[in-house]
């Protein structure tokens, strides 16, 4: 199993996650760079990391969707394979068109950072498999640009196609505006496409993944998506 | 040629940064202002285009490029620089 980082000028999570999946998971690891001649054959599971790619200029992830690299994922993802964006990655998945939707800036207009409470909607994802239906997970966010925003058509066929993985919730699970941090339409947190080999989602598991750090609840999405690798349970 | 280009939210999606602002005009005793709209302006100097290419050219980088459809409305001029 060969997993991929993408590294755009500005990314900062980038690390992070490279961390995880090398040095706690122990898989196969490799820097992809965003330009020059890129073959994205060998990997299995690539990652886009949070950060500001191209300095958010313009609007985040719009400059970075036009990347020699985005060609190549926009394919990579089309074949079928699995794609991960985490914040900035979840822009650039969006501004690319292989998510619906966008992200807006925050409704309370600060940068948040936090960790707040997620609730698993869909656990029949490759991304989910290992969660638990309706259970809740505390996972770091850190945005300015966070708030998800689809149209009332848009949202119903997320909604009806089960794309929706996870919301906003409360401690107990209460998916409700007092827990919505940014003002996302529906409390949405992250979401899949339709093929489900494709997910966007906020808040950072890659922060929450180390055993050295007391949180570890973002381990269950990566070990979601090794198994689901394992089990070549995917198209 | 100059185009000048209005980037906006569309009807229907939350200004968060025009809401913080029409607050500050209120508070400052402005209460004839009932609306706000914020947004991006961007000028572009283009070269050896007609009028007619121009604006096709222009719509194209606004749908592709400068303006996010899902939530942004663009618009736009031509003028012909000196």
């Amino acid at each position: 199993m060969k997993c991929g980082v993408v590294v755009f000028p500005g990314s900062n999570c980038d690390h992070d996650c490279f961390h995880i999946l090398k040095y706690v998971f122990k898989l196969d690891t490799e820097w992809i760079w965003h330009k020059g001649d890129v073959d994205l054959s060998r990997f299995d599971l690539i990652l886009l990391p949070g950060g500001y790619s191209y300095g958010d200029y313009l609007r985040a992830g719009a400059i970075a969707q036009f990347s020699s690299v985005m060609k190549e994922i926009i394919r990579f993802a089309n074949s079928g394979r699995m794609v991960l964006g985490i914040c900035n990655g979840f822009q650039v998945l969006v501004e690319s068109g292989l998510l619906p939707g966008a992200l807006k800036q925050n409704h309370t207009q600060k940068f948040i950072c936090k960790t707040v409470a997620i609730r698993a909607e869909n656990v029949s994802t490759p991304f989910s498999s290992e969660c638990v239906e309706k259970s809740v997970l505390d996972i770091p966010i850190a945005h300015h640009q966070g708030s998800y925003f689809i149209g009332s058509v848009g949202l119903q066929k997320l909604v009806d196609n089960q794309q929706v993985v996870f919301r906003y919730c409360g401690p107990e699970g209460e998916v409700t505006d007092q827990y919505n941090p940014n003002g996302s339409v529906d409390n949405i947190a992250g979401i899949v496409n339709e093929k489900k080999n494709v997910m966007g989602l906020m808040p950072h598991p890659e922060r929450c993944a180390d055993p050295a750090w007391p949180n570890l609840d973002g381990q269950i999405i990566f070990k979601s998506m090794i198994e689901s690798l394992q089990r070549g349970v995917l198209l | 040629m100059i185009a000048k280009i209005h980037i906006t939210f569309k009807n229907g999606v939350l200004d968060p940064q025009g809401k913080a602002v029409h607050h500050a005009l209120k508070d400052l005793g402005y209460n004839e202002v009932s609306e706000i709209q914020m947004g991006k302006y961007i000028e572009l100097k283009l070269d050896g285009v007609s009028q007619e290419n121009a604006e096709n050219r222009v719509t194209e980088m606004c749908e592709k490029l400068f303006a996010n459809t899902v939530i942004e409305s663009y618009r736009f001029t031509l003028e012909t620089s000196e």
